[in-house]
């Protein structure tokens, strides 16, 4: 395997790194037969992933099937819609629970107040959230980096606060009875087993993998890569880097929007606390954890910052050294994932290639630190610039 | 409505003051770490919360029966101010060197910065709602804690129909000893020069025998202490906290250093009463559950039109 130059290196993060890179290598020179199986056995994966066989093992003390759904699902749906701010444009925001909020409320609102088919209210959904994402991005995407996280925070809260203090649409109380998705005759039933919406959330990802793969592909993909390692450089060769920061804005904000949708039409009851700030910035250790920028390392990421909280829950002798359900402890390790991570490895632990060497070099995103002069104790990282 | 707006206009206006000076005195520590840093310090919300509950446990341990007046009081509070600032001024030392420092040895972007700084910040929450709140007052972690009442509520003059009441008159007064002592430090001692030459030029400033590490770290101290003092003031005056009143207060106080011009220590203090009286005197018009959509929305305004402030962002120029 390629890696074996660094295993005597004492950060473990990075020998986890050096056994993902002999597989990127593989996976670079495969043939379009191998490429292709990889896809087969990662929908045959996704098809029998509910089996009870392995929810005993994965989740002994709740219906794994609704796991998967929520959170795991929705929140591998979030992450990579996400990583098409942060990973791919190099824009971070803060407020991503406010699409998943815009897409949820559209669906609950619309179904319950007008009586709309759930499937027009889920196209409503992801319009709205691309609206609003473009209301937002248009003034703000103008700043600098940094602003911008803070304005997508403030950005974030004021949709809660507004959902919150608006009566028309449920305050503080949410909405109730939410339509189900409609029944498609004779294909599928949606109903309160949880297998239906599990097929659909595993649709709606691959259709949003695919979309994301092709548009990282395309002259946008490139242009957001441009705009991410240099905006200036990016505007001077002809970049419209302001529209493209804010298609990007609007693409992530539709994926967020398609999962609010999805999450209301099951869940059939939503409220102002279901967005909390706290939501957003556990996506954003998803993407950040498994590596921005690429999607596998995002979808490892937001499966494991889903799911293990979930199945400590169920380790009794953890219950019993905390005295507490061990899961309350997630988002302390998820704030302290997040400081590890930048200080060892800001790239994530599967991360692209690209992005990694961004990092290194300083580049990748808003600029550098001020006060930062490299001087003799400094460490300066050339082994991973390639 | 207009007859609300004028009948509430003084006693809003007194209290937008009173907030005011606490965004100020938080304002302060973002616009330091950002002149030097270029950074966003997250997580400096969590350095003002540490500050509250500092203050909680030195009043709880004080108990005073009734509340107090005259020397006693005077000497109650500078010990509460004096240990909230130390305390929060060590944490945030602490802060850069856990989360920042180890980040800016190797040359990391401002985006990684941020999102450590995020992660320092969720950590620091979670750590005081599980562990240490339960821990320092024995009641379970998100529960608000209420504190004995320090100071009367008594009414020391009225315009119109505002009364003006003790505990605001040591909040503002406070407020402003604190910031013009720093004003003074940043702009007359030799540390203080030391800061306004590495806001303006790193690498000037390491050439003139500046250390960098030195300055970074008096940075984040004076920063942190005056977010503890903010967070005394704060005890004092609302008289309870909880392990996640920094959020919405440093957005706030975030917003009001971008209002006053970020980087510019008068700036903060400016844009910190600018967002008070704007939140209050919009939550006359709107009610009082609308005021932290008002100052998010300044926020996103403030940055459309004007994102270099009011006194603009020329930290170095309008220091030096």
């Amino acid at each position: 395997m390629k890696g074996n130059g660094v295993t005597g290196n004492a950060n473990p993060l990075r020998r986890v790194g050096a056994l993902v890179d002999g597989a990127r290598d593989w996976w670079e020179h495969a043939k379009a037969w191998q490429r292709y199986a990889v896809y087969l056995g990662a929908v045959v994966f996704a098809l029998i992933l509910p089996a009870p066989a392995i929810g005993t093992f994965m989740s002994p003390g709740s219906d794994w099937t609704t796991v998967l759904i929520y959170p795991i699902g929705t929140y591998i749906l979030l992450a990579v819609g996400l990583n098409v701010v942060v990973g791919q444009a190099g824009l971070l925001d803060l407020g991503f629970v406010a699409f998943f909020a815009m897409g949820g409320y559209s669906v609950a609102y619309f179904g319950t107040e007008y009586g709309w088919n759930y499937w027009a209210t889920a196209v409503m959904g992801i319009a709205m959230a691309a609206v609003s994402g473009v209301i937002l991005g248009a003034p703000t995407l103008r700043l600098r980096g940094d602003y911008l996280a803070i304005v997508t925070l403030g950005f974030g809260e004021i949709v809660r606060i507004t959902a919150n203090n608006t009566d028309e649409i449920g305050g503080a109380r949410g909405i109730t009875n939410v339509p189900h998705p409609t029944d498609i005759p004779g294909v599928v039933d949606f109903g309160l087993l949880p297998a239906p919406y599990y097929y659909l959330i595993v649709i709606a990802i691959v259709l949003v993998i695919i979309f994301s793969v092709r548009l990282q592909k395309s002259r946008v993909g490139r242009a957001w890569a441009a705009i991410r390692e240099d905006e200036d450089a990016a505007e001077l060769m002809g970049v419209p880097t302001f529209k493209f920061k804010l298609l990007a804005f609007a693409i992530g904000a539709m994926i967020g929007g398609l999962a609010g949708g999805l999450h209301a039409g099951r869940a059939v009851f939503i409220e102002p606390n279901t967005f909390p700030f706290i939501l957003s910035a556990t996506i954003l250790a998803a993407v950040v954890l498994g590596g921005a920028g690429n999607l596998p390392g995002v979808i490892l990421g937001a499966f494991v910052i889903a799911w293990l909280p979930e199945r400590f829950r169920e380790v009794n002798w953890l219950k019993d050294l905390l005295g507490r359900d061990p899961a309350e402890y997630r988002i302390l390790l998820f704030g302290g994932v997040l400081v590890l991570m930048m200080a060892l490895r800001p790239e994530g632990l599967l991360p692209s290639r690209r992005r990694k060497a961004e990092l290194h070099e300083g580049t990748g995103g808003m600029g550098t630190m001020g006060a930062e002069v490299t001087g003799p104790d400094t460490d300066v990282s050339t082994e991973a610039a390639k | 409505m207009l007859d609300d707006f004028l009948n509430q206009f003084l006693p809003s206006t007194v209290g937008g003051l009173v907030f005011g000076s606490i965004y100020a005195l938080v304002a302060l520590g973002y616009t330091m770490v950002y002149g030097v840093l270029r950074l966003i310090n997250f997580a400096h919300s969590e350095i003002f919360m540490i500050g509250t509950f500092t203050s909680l446990v030195v009043i709880t341990a004080i108990a005073p029966a009734s509340p107090l007046t005259g020397i006693a009081l005077f000497g109650v509070m500078l010990l509460i101010i004096v240990l909230s600032a130390a305390v929060s001024g060590g944490a945030a030392i602490l802060l850069e060197l856990v989360a920042y420092r180890p980040l800016r040895r190797k040359g990391a972007t401002r985006l990684t910065a941020l999102i450590s700084a995020i992660g320092a910040s969720l950590f620091l929450q979670e750590l005081f709602a599980l562990v240490i709140i339960p821990w320092l007052t024995g009641k379970p972690g998100r529960n608000q804690q209420s504190s004995p009442r320090l100071v009367d509520r008594d009414t020391v003059f009225s315009i119109g129909n505002a009364d003006v009441r003790t505990d605001h008159i040591i909040v503002v007064v406070a407020a402003v000893i604190m910031m013009i002592a720093l004003d003074r430090l940043v702009n007359r001692t030799k540390i203080g020069r030391g800061i306004r030459a590495t806001a303006q030029d790193p690498e000037a400033a390491v050439l003139m025998g500046v250390s960098i590490d030195n300055i970074v770290r008096v940075t984040f101290l004076l920063g942190g202490a005056m977010a503890g003092v903010a967070g005394a003031l704060y005890l004092m005056e609302f008289e309870n906290t909880v392990y996640n009143v920094g959020f919405v207060l440093g957005i706030k106080a975030f917003t009001a250093a971008v209002l006053g011009g970020i980087g510019n220590l008068r700036g903060a203090l400016l844009g910190g009463i600018v967002l008070g009286l704007i939140e209050n005197w919009g939550a006359i018009f709107l009610g009082s559950e609308w005021k932290d959509v008002i100052a998010f929305t300044v926020l996103v305004v403030v940055l459309m039109f004007r994102p270099t402030g009011i006194l603009g962002e020329s930290l170095q120029k309008a220091r030096a």
